[in-house]
């Protein structure tokens, strides 16, 4: 039963960071009044990006991760044009983009024949002494670096966001961008700066997931992740804190799967690879019965802005 | 005293219109100067323009004698003006200090933070405010809210304060506090100038007095010795000659609206006891200042909130206070609402679907499973003609690729295809051309010889005397005097001020 219990929370890590990361990232352009719906695209490009670096090099994990990020925040910029520059509809422009990325990277994917080769992936970070106590030292002190470094982005968002000017002016842009355009601050270029700056983290959970986690690329294999991010950032009403919070209860039900397998616990395969996305639905029916003054969802979400002129 | 802000000659035009035609406007340093004028006469647009939120077309600013060209809202900012806007620019999610660090930026935000909470404690104390800079916005009055936004201008050094109604929102006490340490303000230096349509506010507050009219500053003088009657006849301009036409029949009462109330969300009451009669072949003209309960009252007429109170009686239908869309259709009632995109135009559809909606259940263009596209060209094709809609290409085009006054020609053109024997108009001519404007006026009239009852909602006081047999002026929620054709324009301008 502890066996069972270690090997369970010592893998959640690894399946929390990528929500983690990508939750971070849509916070970022949320807060600046940008819905985006992207995630699950640009956590393909990333991985595809990762898994292709990898193979091209045959290694470099950290080069790969890099090669993720700048990957997604390429493709970003596209739907920052859509949606900033040309105002439109925000669910529409990233909806396209999702589907865009998810024949693009197949069709990459397929072409360059990188399709379930086998990559070496990042050995785990002993943290010694620490990591030889029993249990805890497997669970919280033998991850990878990426999953230390998951924990300082958290803290480095948090303070971006809440302890900078530019944080400031983020969530003045997002809340109400007639006042911060009084204020003389550029909502065009803010938005544009939060959707490449949080679309390079959700590129590094992607290339977390195929660099790091699984160790190969497969098309389309973040399997609706990116939506979950998406879900997650409402039920955390777009705060860091509760979003680290959500990803680990996500990230515990995910490595919950292979455990109860290997436990040989006869459950139909099916029903546990629902699992996540039941969850889902469960928080958002939680978050939406509860009392809805405080959603706290950015003033000006899915809002483009005009400058007002009088008509 | 010397010169802080002076604008000559500004002009601006919105999409044609003239909104400010050559106005001129000086403050100096110690002085509340009052900007006094009606709604649309251009007070707002003139400070708009002198806190860098409009371009003028035409015209110069100075400050302190030295002339100065403003790029945008930061520009005026730097030059020392700072206004407080009728609509408040905060971020409501955020703290007092939040907001002014945004619009006052430091190189770093906790020291900055730091810095500007002293900033905004030393401005509190100095006006006897009762604001704490760490307070959200959101769980603030509006009175408090009004509080930071001028310190939020003060911290920013501002030696030029514009106020843009700022009475409007606050209560009478909370308006006779911030008025006085308006004054103290001036009294330590500052130029303070306060846009205002309130003549008591005005006479008791300023030192000087600018009058603007139609886009133009027409008077600046001392208010102390000036008399409401002068101050009153300046702002609403000469009584013009009215049409001819023919004289009015007491015809039987159409609509009776009788002890209409309504209160909001927020627990204000909008209407309070509104009372008033409408006959036939008649226009029933409602006046007064913007904001006491003419937008609720033609909401209420027109069905797009429901009275908590009394009744809206229609000859023939009953009390249709709060009977839905089909129902007044079927009274006959027509709708020409101030917001006609958002209200009485679906932008982007077609001129012609636009107009076949009024009559859609009818059976006139076809059945639930069959429309008769080709009835509803011609007609629309027909109703385009009759009333002499311009820029029309083709009636499949989109309705808000029209400008205001043809779009405006095809809502009454839709609501007059009925025959309506009530008609609510709500500022009809806002934002026309004079040609436009004739035009709509001319309709309203060609309604009233065919009988119908017409109430007529506007601001603009020109409009009501030139079109209405009678006039109620209407104050907080009810009417609070009515007046005969030819009314004599002073006396409903008193009226409106008296009460307010």
């Amino acid at each position: 039963m502890i066996d069972f219990l270690v090997n369970w929370l010592a893998n959640t890590p690894v399946t929390a960071a990528p929500y983690a990361l990508a939750a971070l990232g849509l916070i970022i352009a949320e807060r600046s009044g940008v819905l985006n719906l992207t995630a699950e695209g640009l956590m393909l490009v990333g991985a595809l990006a990762g898994a292709g670096t990898c193979l091209a090099l045959g290694g470099y994990p950290a080069l790969a991760l890099v090669a993720a990020m700048v990957a997604a925040s390429a493709v970003s910029l596209l739907f920052a044009v859509l949606v900033v520059v040309l105002r439109i509809n925000q669910v529409i422009a990233g909806l396209s983009v999702v589907f865009f990325c998810q024949g693009f990277t197949g069709l990459v994917g397929t072409l360059a024949k990188w399709q379930n080769k086998q990559l070496t992936g990042l050995p785990p970070l002993k943290i010694w002494p620490l990591s030889e106590i029993p249990g805890i030292g497997r669970i919280l002190f033998q991850q990878d670096p990426i999953v230390y470094l998951t924990i300082l982005i958290f803290f480095a968002v948090n303070f971006l966001l809440f302890r900078t000017m530019l944080g400031l002016r983020i969530r003045s842009v997002g809340e109400n961008p007639g006042a911060a355009d009084a204020a003389g601050v550029s909502v065009t270029l803010h938005r544009i700066f939060a959707i490449v700056a949080g679309s390079s983290l959700i590129g590094l959970a992607g290339g977390y997931i195929s660099v790091v986690s699984v160790k190969l690329w497969v098309t389309g294999m973040t399997g609706g992740r990116g939506w979950i991010a998406v879900a997650l950032v409402v039920f955390a009403r777009w705060a860091p804190w509760p979003a680290l919070a959500g990803a680990l209860l996500f990230g515990c039900i995910e490595a919950l799967i292979p455990q109860i397998a290997a436990a040989g616990i006869r459950v139909p395969q099916y029903l546990m690879l629902m699992t996540p996305y039941l969850a889902t639905i469960a928080v958002m029916i939680w978050v939406g019965t509860k009392d809805s003054g405080i959603t706290q969802e950015p003033g000006a979400l899915g809002q483009p802005h005009v400058r007002e002129e009088r008509r | 005293m010397n010169s802080a802000l002076q604008l000559a000659g500004i002009r601006k035009s919105f999409d044609g219109a003239l909104a400010l035609d050559g106005a001129s406007f000086e403050s100096r340093s110690g002085e509340v100067h009052a900007l006094l004028g009606e709604n649309g006469a251009g007070k707002s647009s003139l400070m708009n323009v002198a806190a860098g939120l409009y371009a003028p077309d035409a015209g110069s600013i100075s400050i302190n004698g030295a002339p100065i060209s403003l790029s945008g809202p930061a520009s005026a900012r730097s030059h020392g003006i700072g206004m407080v806007h009728q609509h408040f620019k905060l971020v409501r999610p955020f703290t007092v200090a939040e907001n002014v660090l945004l619009a006052n930026p430091q190189p770093h935000f906790a020291s900055g933070l730091r810095d500007i909470r002293d900033a905004i404690k030393k401005q509190v104390d100095a006006l006897k405010f009762s604001i704490d800079p760490d307070r959200r916005i959101d769980s603030m009055t509006v009175a408090e809210q009004q509080q930071a936004e001028i310190v939020k201008v003060l911290v920013g050094g501002a030696r030029i304060l514009i106020l843009d109604e700022p009475t409007a929102v606050l209560t009478d006490a909370e308006a006779v506090g911030l008025l006085e340490i308006v004054q103290r303000l001036a009294r330590s230096g500052t130029a303070v100038v306060l846009v205002t349509h309130k003549l008591q506010d005005v006479k008791r507050y300023a030192d000087v007095v600018t009058i603007m009219r139609g886009g133009r500053t027409v008077a600046t003088l001392d208010p102390r010795q000036s008399t409401a009657e002068e101050l009153t006849e300046l702002t609403v301009g000469q009584t013009s000659a009215l049409p001819e036409r023919t004289p009015h029949q007491g015809g039987e009462t159409r609509l009776n609206v009788g002890a209409l109330t309504y209160t909001r969300a927020d627990g204000r009451t909008m209407l309070n006891n509104t009372s008033f009669f409408v006959r036939a072949g008649e226009i029933y003209g409602i006046a007064g200042v913007s904001g006491n309960g003419q937008a609720e009252l033609a909401e209420a007429l027109i069905g797009a909130i429901e009275p908590s109170l009394g009744e809206i009686w229609v000859d023939g239908a009953g009390d249709i206070g709060h009977a839905g869309q089909a129902r007044r259709r079927e009274a006959a009632i027509a709708a020409i609402p101030a917001d006609r995109y958002a209200y009485a135009l679906a932008g982007s559809l077609p001129i012609q679907d636009n107009l076949a909606v009024a009559q859609i259940r009818s059976g006139r263009y076809g059945s639930v499973f069959r429309l008769d596209r080709a009835a509803m060209r011609r007609d629309a094709i027909a109703a385009v003609k009759d009333y002499d809609v311009q820029g029309v290409r083709s009636v499949k085009q989109k309705a808000s690729l029209l400008s205001g006054g043809n779009a405006q020609k095809l809502v009454i053109a839709r609501e007059f295809s009925l025959e309506p024997e009530v008609v609510v108009a709500h500022s009809p001519s806002r934002g026309l051309d004079a040609r436009a404007c004739a035009a709509v006026h001319q309709r309203l009239i060609a309604a009233r010889e065919r009988g119908a009852a017409i109430v007529l909602i506007s601001e603009d006081l020109d409009e009501i005397l030139s079109l209405s047999d009678r006039i109620g002026v209407m104050t907080r929620g009810a009417i609070v005097a009515e007046f005969e054709r030819p009314a004599d324009r002073q006396a409903i301008g008193r009226a409106m001020v008296d009460h307010a």
